[in-house]
């Protein structure tokens, strides 16, 4: 070897033996070289065949989902509350666009984006990548998908596509009820592996109904095999399998009246609701002002977000479940029923002289002047105070709490909602284990007025006056896959159910407090009770003007006809000043259920002076306020689910407001008449604080309790 | 049957030609697969291509070796200036580049520097007494020889022709005889040298692909496409491959260069394992031929030369079969007498050429020394 330090004659012929050496071994090395090709290529081409086999069949073909078509929404008639519009789409796909501001420019010109919109678009290019596509619009005319298909060549990444979009008839009625659709969202596609969710144009429920049936309403998807090359060009089709629909759900809303009551409510910040007491059907539960779901299902617009975020009537919550609110004198046929039950004759009289002395404290009628002779009806349709304050302190709180449970107040029902509020129904008990504190005279005193901790939602409000009326224990239902149930259950005796039937209708129709709610139908009577709940301390508001968010709710709940019970409900309305902003209202979904044609002259009038219907309204608004928005507005929250959580941690401490002044006795505003200052003055037929009742000039009830003076 | 055939025919060295007609005529049908089932715009320049280097390579078999070895260091020196030149050019342009136009063809001096170097080494350890070869005048010179060109390379930059040129060079270096310590030596440290290469050395670009090359499922869709893709078209192929234009890696287009450093997977994902095979079979056949030529040389010279020619080619071989298999980085080496392109076929009939000069040398050498 040469390699050896020691010196040795190197002449040509050792460089040979060296060169042959070293040759061989190379050789040798090259060998080697060949036999770990020829290796790897057997382990590559025969041991792996089958995995990379299907890699270059996953290269190659590509299995794109077409979206099934989602299944209707059908209200009680199979009249759709939500269906399908075939439509045209303009999808990005970022990865290919070649000058990402200068096309979406050009896009935005063509479908006439307003500036905010374009900024949002392209902050939503800039945090996307890759090959998923980021939907630009949907629900295309035909010649905007035209002007955008024959400028394809020069917008590079832009992908028009046809398929279908959501579509609400009646919009902005049926915002909180059905929910809206909305794409996927990353913890959607984490919690359910499913790639149609991330398939481009597909949408899942996101709230309401909408998400309550998800899994009913979505369907299966249809397939298209294609193969493609590496950019993602389709080279041909291979196969393609159609979708199948999803499944319609039919509910026990009727569509004509949801939309009238959630129109009628008008300017107002409320509900209704209206149940068939025979069957416990939901035919309504209006909850406005709302949103439009159409065009929630773009994603929601910074603008749009905005400007439902800053109303403070909070349209994108569903005040029918999540609005808490004291019930006020709505709950003393209720506490009646408890009464009775309790043995209390009903004929017994109390003197009401304008308040109550027990021990050495007065509590206050809301009639100041006093109702005189007072017995259970008169204590009803009056809505006496003093009445009930005598006869609960005999009986004490727990019989009342014990009825009002019965009849739904604090109850959640078996209905397929994403949630609803249980509310309050205070009792000794309730009040030790919640503040460690003594229930107190006054806490009765509130309670049986419905003020003080009570609260209840409006559908409970509705189930409470099915089941006063019917006596039975209507379960309410929602679709009409369910069975009607609880009408084997009798709640409450005939005999008294009949009693406070009359009352309530004489509240209406006779020496009542809301003679204004009377139903313009000669041989239907309707039968009610007012409510008014004060949500601060009279040193606060005078419940009638001020800051809206101090005014008085307005409430009343009722069935017709008064003798047959067949319709029962409840309008609620938020800071109404009063019972005089909720009943006409209930007059008019009367009147539509009863003589769709009068009732609709109603609400066109009103609509008149409004500007147009609720969502005409939302619209005009939505322009205005886009307009004067421009470019500057926050983005609103990445997830839908993080906007509706908001909503409702909010709807839970709004329901607390009146919880502030539950810490003592309430004094009870003035029940009967409408509120001081209404935000329409010009609107409601008679002029605020006007005696309703012109049929009882007796009533003694025409005064204003302006010197709302405490009851101490 | 040796009178049928003409005698200048006969004495050829078919076992080599053979292999490589058949090599070319196969690399020439998987371009025409490549092409998408067309002759344009890459199978039929590469028969010409072809034709016209073998043209030149016979006529390079003529040479006398007196004349090259007269040769040998002004081809070197042209060939440095040509770098030198492609160097200024890019300069001027303000950018890098490895093309020099002259006329109507584009020149890379770097492809001609590969045979260059073992033609100028050759030519060195043959003037170089054989006492010297354990000194250090044996190694310095060559270094230098050696060290020039890759600094001119790597400026461009091209990690892989200027490697390809270190190995050129420390092979007939091997083989001319330095003591065995030199080169283990050499090898610790570019032990301890490769590290620090990688990081100081290399620009970005060259050390993701060599990262990706690691693990290439950490970047699918960046470096580590490239193997990823390119082991997907060899292991789809299976046994007996997808049939002719039936490959759907290369024909839809997830094979990024199907024509060039990746023609070997697209040959496997069409002709599958028994493609590779023969493929492998071929360049086994016409390297095995070189190394006999080396082996069947007289002098020091032509058994440098052809070594150095032979071992040239296999690098080429071994380095773009690793690679598109995934035991090598990508490097951008193409296979030789299949892949399409202008460059890497000149160097390689250069080769050809340069041993078929060899071969003939070796055949009238006996009948000189007998004259």
């Amino acid at each position: 070897m040469l390699d050896g330090s020691k010196r040795q004659l190197i002449t040509a012929s050792t460089l040979k033996n060296a060169f042959d050496r070293r040759s061989f071994v190379i050789g040798a090395i090259q060998g080697g070289v060949g036999i770990l090709l020829a290796s790897r290529m057997a382990y590559l081409a025969i041991a792996e065949n089958e995995k990379y086999r299907t890699e270059s069949e996953s290269n190659r073909v590509n299995l794109s989902l077409i979206p099934p078509r989602r299944g209707w929404i059908l209200d009680r008639d199979g009249a759709p509350l939500a269906s399908n519009r075939a439509d045209f789409r303009v999808d990005i796909i970022p990865e290919r666009l070649a000058n990402a501001d200068r096309t979406i420019d050009q896009l935005g010109e063509l479908l006439n984006f307003e500036p905010g919109r374009i900024a949002e678009l392209k902050q939503k290019i800039e945090q996307t990548r890759g090959f998923a596509p980021v939907e630009v619009a949907s629900g295309l005319d035909y010649e905007q998908f035209a002007s955008i298909s024959v400028r394809l060549p020069e917008l590079q990444g832009v992908v028009t596509q046809r398929g279908f979009s959501r579509f609400y008839p009646t919009g902005p009625a049926v915002g909180h009820l059905i929910g809206f659709v909305g794409p996927a969202s990353a913890e959607d596609y984490e919690a359910e592996r499913n790639p149609l969710l991330i398939t481009p144009g597909f949408k899942i429920g996101k709230d309401g109904l909408e998400k309550q049936f998800e899994q009913k309403l979505r369907g299966i998807p249809g397939a298209r095999r294609v193969e493609v090359t590496a950019s993602g060009r389709i080279v041909r089709d291979l196969e393609t399998r159609e979708d199948v629909q999803g499944n319609p759900i039919r509910l026990t809303i009727d569509g004509p009246l949801q939309d009238y009551a959630a129109r009628r409510i008008g300017l107002e910040s409320g509900s209704v609701v209206v149940m068939d007491c025979l069957t416990g059907d939901v035919l309504c539960m209006a909850s406005m002002p709302s949103f439009d779901p159409n065009s929630f299902s773009d994603g929601i617009g910074s603008v749009e977000y905005k400007m439902l975020r800053e109303d403070e009537r909070v349209p994108l919550r569903n005040k029918v479940l999540k609005g808490l609110y004291p019930p006020g004198s709505t709950v003393k046929p209720m506490v009646s029923m408890a009464l009775m039950e309790q043995g209390i004759d009903r004929h017994e009289t109390v003197h009401c002289g304008g308040g109550l002395r027990v021990g050495n404290r007065v509590f206050g009628c809301w009639n100041r002047r006093g109702h005189g002779t007072v017995d259970m009806a008169k204590g009803i349709y009056q809505s006496c105070d003093v009445y009930f304050y005598a006869m609960a302190q005999r009986v004490g709180m727990d019989p009342i709490a014990n009825m009002a449970r019965r009849c739904g107040m604090g109850q959640a029902f078996e209905l397929p909602v994403l949630s609803q509020f249980y509310g309050t129904v205070p009792d000794p008990a309730w009040k030790l284990k919640k503040y460690g504190r003594e229930w107190q005279t006054f806490d009765t005193v509130n309670a049986t007025i419905g003020q003080g901790y009570m609260l209840a939602n409006p559908l409970q409000l509705a189930v409470m006056a099915s089941r006063l009326a019917t006596g039975k224990h209507v379960e309410p239902r929602l679709t009409l896959d369910t069975k009607p149930r609880g009408f084997s259950e009798v709640d409450i005796p005939f005999d008294h159910v009949d009693y406070v039937r009359h009352a309530m209708s004489d509240v209406v129709n006779g020496p009542g407090t809301a003679g204004r709610a009377r139903l313009p139908i000669s041989d239907v009577l309707i039968a009610g009770k007012t409510g008014t709940a004060q949500v601060v301390s009279l040193s606060k508001s005078n419940g009638k003007s001020g800051p809206w968010k101090y005014r008085d709710h307005g409430l009343f709940i009722f069935f017709a006809p008064f003798d047959k019970p067949r319709y029962a409900g409840a309008v609620v309305i938020e800071h109404g000043g009063g019972s005089g902003a909720a009943y006409p209202i209930a007059r008019d979904v009367m009147t539509f259920m009863f003589d769709p044609q009068k009732g609709l002259e109603q609400l066109h009038a009103f609509e008149k002076q409004w500007g147009g219907t609720a969502q005409q309204r939302l619209e005009a608004k939505y322009a205005v306020y886009a307009a004067a928005a421009g470019e500057k507005i926050a983005p609103p929250p990445r997830r839908d689910e993080d906007i509706f959580d908001q909503v409702e941690a909010e709807a839970r401490a709004a329901a607390t407001q009146s919880e502030e002044i539950a810490n003592d006795a309430i004094a009870p505003r003035p029940d009967p008449f409408t509120s001081g200052t209404p935000r329409e003055p010009q609107l409601v037929p008679t002029a605020s604080g006007e005696p309703v009742t012109p049929a009882q000039p007796s009533a003694p009830f025409a005064s204003q309790p302006a010197t709302a003076g405490t009851t101490q | 049957m040796r009178h049928v055939i003409p005698e200048p025919v006969a004495r050829q060295p078919w076992q080599m030609l053979i292999p490589l007609f058949a090599l070319v005529a196969f690399g020439a049908t998987v371009l025409f697969s490549a092409a998408g089932g067309s002759m344009q715009p890459f199978a039929t320049s590469h028969l010409i291509r072809f034709a016209m280097f073998l043209g030149a390579a016979s006529l390079m078999a003529m040479m006398r070796r007196e004349w090259v070895i007269m040769l040998a260091y002004p081809i070197y020196v042209a060939v440095l200036l040509l770098l030198v030149a492609v160097e200024a050019i890019g300069a001027m342009g303000g950018g890098s580049q490895r093309w020099l136009p002259l006329g109507p063809i584009v020149l890379q001096p770097s492809e001609l520097m590969k045979p260059a170097i073992v033609l100028a080494l050759a030519r060195f350890y043959d003037s170089l007494p054989h006492g010297m070869i354990t000194s250090w005048r044996a190694l310095l010179p060559a270094g230098g020889l050696i060290a020039l060109p890759m600094a001119l390379v790597l400026m461009q930059p091209d990690l892989g022709t200027a490697l390809a040129i270190a190995f050129g060079g420390a092979v007939v270096m091997l083989l001319a005889g330095l003591p065995m310590r030199w080169f283990v030596a050499a090898g610790a440290i570019g032990v301890v040298a490769a590290p620090l290469a990688f990081f100081f050395g290399l620009k970005e670009y060259q050390q993701r692909r060599v990262t990706t090359f690691m693990d290439p499922e950490s970047d699918p869709l960046g470096a580590g496409y490239h193997i990823t893709q390119s082991k997907i078209a060899i292991g789809s192929g299976g046994f007996s491959g997808k049939g002719f234009n039936e490959g759907s890696q290369s024909h839809l287009n997830y094979l990024p260069e199907p024509h060039t450093d990746f023609v070997f997977a697209t040959m496997a994902e069409e002709w599958g394992f028994i493609g590779g095979m023969f493929v492998l079979a071929m360049f086994f056949l016409i390297l095995r031929w070189g190394m006999g030529v080396a082996r069947a040389s007289q002098d020091r010279f032509a058994r440098l030369l052809a070594a150095g020619m032979t071992l040239t080619m296999f690098f080429f071989v071994a380095i773009n079969l690793l690679m598109v298999m995934g035991f090598a980085p990508v490097v951008g080496i193409p296979l030789p007498f299949m892949s399409h392109g202008g460059s890497s076929m000149m160097t390689n009939m250069i080769c050809i050429g340069s041993l078929l000069m060899v071969n003939r040398w070796n055949r009238e050498a006996p009948r000189a020394r007998f004259e």
